[in-house]
């Protein structure tokens, strides 16, 4: 197999943490997963956690008097610090769990229009390559409050096209809300020019990490955003669970999302306070076993070193892009050149249709995604209906970027394309 | 446990030779007049889309045409569609539709009848992967809202 050079740790020693990664399919064949943009697998390190948490200290958080309980609060709480300490974020109350991103995006777009910070009028920016969680919230609360939706277009080689940046954030932006990596075309995104001009006009910025937090290493701190989203199954933790981190200003000036359970101070039958972030935003019974859970996926991803994980990133991005462009008939939608670029690549095969592409390879045990990617108006950008993607993550070998290219070459023999 | 059998020889049974051969000389494709009903209907999960058109002549199903985008399975199956539906009464059509349905939907244990269902048995195999069904029965839900629509129409005329 082919090494990569300067990938500061074993990929292959990395494999061994993942269980699944050695599971066989039919024809027994083994396991080629090219879809960890759509969700991460999981190491060992996280599945004991859960199984630890369940078997010995489970209870409901923050109202339970007894040893459990206090033991599944400490836990929840210390899962808060240590992914507040993941992200660099200057205070650990700035750490709001949510169900995932889709539900912080539309949390923070919620109670935006409901405090009254966008308005009739008003002017949201957001750009052509958002997922659909990134971009529907923003089109309700420009409905709702009667604000004017404009956006970034997209360049033909898939860059964000910032030749209008002064003209589409003006004085009558409130918000800007962006992806820092794009999920359909890999794309990593300039934040701080955007974010430099936003600040110019005084507008907040909203940031999609969906895809960056897991791969890149983060800094919410010097980063100058006002809320970043992301998720943590992507970031080899559980589903279930999201994170909205937002300055603390911010979120104790913002009225509650959903009300409930652990958000209130105090209740009469006429009204209600609240409590102060982030159990302001948190109502319900949380997830608490998740964030057990996420916790344990930021402590394996520091012990990698978030800096390796963006370097093999990198290098295996690098590898697919030189070896998908060899074959024949095969148009990446994105850019080529593995600068600036996430490892997620969207491509066409000529005369075969991504889903018939997406069985054939899966016949073959490789597991990539095809149809639109919650990111239909990107697709439309570049005149396609839908794609085939194959991402990578910090567990991808080469030898599985072959297992693609050799599985797309008995697709186009299939077809006959 | 539960595993899907996907392997190669499973791959034939999905990509029967019949419905390769629709997917790349598609019947009746493309948008005619005259039509009494034109629908749009899409496949939210993977973005596949079909305008289609029905024309009735009296209560026979005198045309169906269509422009749809997506995969070998939802093509073919628009083609078998209209070989199958166009000379028939409505009545008729509805009735191949239903089988054409319970067959999709029958998770492979529905014994298709060719005399009904012709070139449709072909997709046979596709009602063992659970993510093509809809695949299959884009252009046929689309047919059948159209053929509705066009037949309340001439009801009322």
């Amino acid at each position: 197999m082919t090494t990569l050079e300067g990938t500061a740790y074993d990929v292959m020693q990395v494999r061994e943490d993942f269980p699944i990664l050695s599971r066989r399919l039919a024809g027994d064949l083994p396991l080629v997963y090219l879809d960890s943009a759509n969700t991460s697998q999981k190491p060992t390190a996280v599945i004991e956690a859960l199984d630890e948490h369940y078997r010995l200290h489970n209870a409901n958080v923050a109202r339970a008097m007894h040893q459990l309980g206090a033991e599944a609060s400490a836990a929840f709480e210390d899962a808060r610090t240590r992914i507040a300490q993941f992200i660099g974020a200057p205070r650990r109350e700035e750490v709001v769990f949510t169900k995932n991103a889709s539900e912080a995006l539309n949390l923070v777009a919620r109670v935006l229009g409901d405090a009254g910070r966008v308005g009739n009028g008003d002017e949201i920016v957001v750009t052509e390559m958002e997922h659909h969680s990134n971009l529907v919230p923003w089109q309700l609360l420009a409905e709702r409050s009667g604000a004017v939706l404009r956006w970034f277009g997209v360049t033909d080689e898939g860059r964000l096209d910032l030749t209008n940046l002064d003209s589409v954030i003006t004085d009558k932006t409130r918000v800007v809300s962006l992806t820092w990596v794009s999920n359909m075309l890999g794309t990593i995104n300039p934040l701080d020019v955007v974010i430099a001009r936003a600040r110019e006009v005084g507008a907040l910025v909203v940031v999609d990490g969906s895809q960056a937090v897991p791969q890149l290493p983060v800094d919410l701190a010097t980063l100058g955003a006002d809320f970043v989203a992301f998720t943590g199954h992507k970031m080899v933790g559980p589903t279930g669970i999201g994170v909205l981190w937002g300055r603390y200003d911010l979120l104790a000036e913002l009225p509650p999302f959903l009300g409930g359970g652990e958000m209130i101070e105090t209740v009469t039958m006429q009204r209600s306070t609240f409590a102060a972030p982030p159990a302001r935003f948190e109502a319900g019974t949380p997830p608490i076993a998740q964030a057990v859970g996420l916790a344990a996926a930021a402590d394996y991803l520091t012990g990698l070193g978030m800096a390796n994980v963006a370097a093999h990133e990198q290098q295996i991005t690098a590898y697919a892009l030189a070896a998908l462009q060899q074959i024949d008939g095969l148009t990446i939608v994105g850019p080529t050149e593995p600068v600036d670029r996430g490892g997620a690549i969207s491509f066409t095969l000529r005369d075969v249709h991504p889903h018939d592409v997406a069985q054939l390879v899966d016949s073959r045990g490789v597991a990539v995604r095809a149809g639109h990617h919650c990111a239909k108006p990107a697709h439309l950008r570049f005149g396609v209906q839908s794609t085939t993607r194959a991402s990578f993550y910090l567990y991808t070998t080469t030898a599985e970027i072959d297992a693609l290219v050799e599985a797309l070459r008995y697709t186009q023999k299939y077809f006959g394309a | 446990m539960s595993t899907v059998n996907v392997d190669a020889q499973n791959m034939d049974s999905l990509y029967q030779e019949i419905i390769l051969d629709h997917y790349k000389n598609p019947h009746g494709a493309g948008l005619r007049d005259p039509f009494e009903a034109e629908v749009h209907h899409v496949n939210p999960t993977c973005g596949d889309e079909i305008t289609l058109r029905v024309h009735l002549a009296g209560h026979t199903v005198a045309d169906v045409s269509y422009d749809a985008q997506g995969c070998s399975i939802s093509q073919a199956s628009a083609s078998v569609l209209n070989d199958l539906l166009v000379g028939k009464t409505v009545d008729d059509a509805m009735t191949v539709l239903d089988r054409f349905q319970e067959l999709m939907q029958g998770k492979g244990q529905v014994e298709p009848d060719e005399d009904v269902l012709e070139d449709g048995i072909a997709f046979a195999g596709v009602a063992q992967f659970p993510a093509r069904v809809k695949c299959a029965l884009l252009s046929w839900m689309a047919f059948k809202d159209a053929a509705l629509q066009a037949n309340s129409q001439e009801d009322i005329s």
